[in-house]
């Protein structure tokens, strides 16, 4: 981390969420982004990644969630009362989890939905430009959506975000699902689309190693709070991550899970 | 043969205008995933509009039903943002019930405004019907078959050419991913509610000036519901394929067969078709087919 006094691109502050009134999922998470850098933000299955995303792009409400305390700073903007549509505007855009393209709407289509904000008339050229990074959607450009493999559509997904111009993109597990060789391809692209294309990267997985690889820093979150932060290296020598996150125990075998050990130690985490 | 070609035109021609109808169907539920139920009522409320205008207040016709375009969109609008809008992410069966409810309301209000009494809408084409031989088909179909088309033709290029048209398919499609993108839900809503208005006048001077304006020209509604069925709830050009095969089909059934079961086939006819179809096409003809990756 360079340690010049820069405001950072992101920023959440000490943030709830609360679903349906009642719901607590978030307390007190607060990360930094840095201007063109990429975040990893790791974490088991519901310990409130992907909500934490939604928080920042806005697509909390139609799932009626709402941050309750806390704040969203976006370029020194606060973004936590905005609208998703208004967000995205602003230079957000989030790739959800589980891909969501526009299963009835051809490759090209979904690209050019995916420009809807745009007023600027360089679609084409973009098109062309997402085409360079996705060769394989060009072959595949008037083929319906629903049709195309796990890793195109992961592909489009990341295509179609990249068509609103974004300053930062929000990317929940890019590796689902797929096969390792198209993680790490897909892994490649981000970090090309981050030096070339100068989008900033907050990226939400599971698969903790290929996110540390890439990031410039971490954030694990567990039970809807950060638990532990720092540059990557850190974390990856940290015994919690290396034990829950990487399989691996203290000797760098594979953990056995009868171990009791095990339990106690996410014990601690908690409290 | 003369019989039976001159059936199967009539029959195209009125398969035409049910698709003027459907339209109204299709245009909502491809954006929104809602039946409009107000479908009829919409057309009807646009005819007394225009009747009005020129009866009661002597505007030209053209000015009338710019006149109620203008109004049937703003009601559209309106519609959306009063009624529908605090409904977005509820269950659908809400808003369905809030169509039919808007369609029983019109149909009590027209009459009160505008009195029970049929009123003609006369749309001044020449009365000679067009004579090919032994077919006849009368100008105001012609005048509906080309009304619709142009409609047909204009929905399909906003939908598959502009990006207007391709974010309305991807809210269709997936809500809350095209928000994700920045498209606005409730503006794709009130658009398409805006343009079920459009085709409310359009289906409005047709009607209204084959079978008259009172409030049951609101009948229409259901009547061509067999079509949005066949051709597929979603489907622009299911409305005209479905729309053609149930005009043709009502014609010839009821010209051929009426004799011997004492008339009615051309009510019953459709509903036989849709059911068929349905067996094997459960979304209809053309409707949007849910696709599964194995």
């Amino acid at each position: 981390m360079v340690a010049a006094p820069e405001r950072p691109l992101l920023q959440v502050n000490n943030i709830e969420v609360v679903y349906n009134g009642v719901v607590l999922v978030l307390r007190g998470v607060s990360l930094q982004v840095p201007q063109g850098g990429i975040v990893a933000l790791l974490g088991a299955n519901g310990a409130g990644k992907s909500t934490t995303l939604k928080a920042i792009s806005g697509l909390l409400r139609p799932e009626r969630g709402e941050v309750t305390k806390g704040s969203i700073e976006f370029m020194g903007e606060r973004i936590d009362e905005k609208d998703a549509a208004d967000i995205v505007r602003l230079g957000i855009v989030q790739v959800m989890e589980g891909r969501r393209v526009f299963e009835h709407l051809t490759t090209e289509e979904n690209l050019i939905a995916g420009a809807h904000i745009r007023r600027d008339g360089q679609i084409r050229r973009d098109l062309e430009m997402v085409y360079h990074y996705f060769p394989q959607l060009k072959a595949r450009r008037n083929v319906k959506a629903g049709y195309l493999s796990g890793g195109e559509q992961q592909m489009l997904a990341i295509g179609r975000a990249l068509m609103s111009r974004p300053k930062l993109m929000l990317l929940d597990e890019p590796s689902l699902g797929l096969a390792p060789q198209l993680v790490a391809e897909i892994f490649d692209i981000v970090v090309r689309l981050n030096q070339e294309e100068k989008v900033t990267m907050l990226l939400v997985e599971q698969n903790a190693m290929m996110a540390l690889q890439i990031a410039g820093y971490g954030y694990v979150m567990e039970d809807g709070r950060i638990v532990l932060d720092g540059d990557p290296e850190k974390l990856l020598n940290n015994e919690d991550i290396k034990e829950f996150y990487l399989g691996l125990s203290a000797v760098g075998q594979r953990k056995s899970y009868r171990e009791v050990k095990h339990y106690k130690r996410r014990k601690r985490w908690l409290s | 043969m003369d019989f039976f070609l001159s059936l199967l035109v009539k029959g195209l021609t009125l398969g035409c205008i049910y698709a003027l109808v459907a339209l109204g169907f299709v245009l909502i539920y491809k954006a929104t995933s809602v039946i409009n139920f107000a479908v009829g009522e919409m057309m009807m409320l646009a005819g007394f509009l225009i009747t009005a205008f020129v009866g009661l207040y002597g505007l030209p016709l053209a000015a009338a039903i710019g006149l109620s375009l203008l109004l049937m969109v703003l009601f559209g609008f309106v519609l959306e943002r009063g009624v529908l809008r605090p409904m977005i992410g509820r269950p659908v069966i809400g808003m369905i019930m809030a169509t039919l409810g808007l369609g029983i309301f019109l149909r009590g209000f027209a009459p009160v405004m505008w009195g029970v009494d049929k009123k003609n809408l006369d749309l001044m084409l020449p009365a000679q019907p067009l004579r090919l031989e032994s077919i006849v088909v009368p100008p105001v179909d012609l005048a509906g078959v080309g009304i619709t088309l142009f409609l047909l033709a204009c929905f399909a290029y906003f939908f598959q050419r502009t990006r207007s048209g391709i974010a309305v398919r991807a809210v269709a499609d997936d809500q809350q991913a095209a928000m994700a993108m920045g498209i606005r839900v409730s503006t794709v809503f009130a658009l398409s509610w805006a343009l079920a208005g459009i085709t409310a006048v359009a289906g409005g001077v047709v009607w209204g000036n084959k079978i008259g304006v009172d409030q049951y020209l609101s009948l229409l509604g259901l009547r061509v519901f067999p079509v949005v069925i066949l051709g597929g709830l979603d489907s622009i050009a299911g409305t005209i394929i479905g729309g053609l095969v149930v005009g043709a089909s009502e014609n010839i059934f009821g010209g051929y067969f009426d004799k011997y079961v004492g008339g009615g086939l051309k009510d019953f006819v459709p509903y036989v078709l849709m059911l068929l179809v349905l067996m094997v096409r459960p979304y209809g003809l053309f409707g949007r087919e849910v696709i599964e990756r194995v």
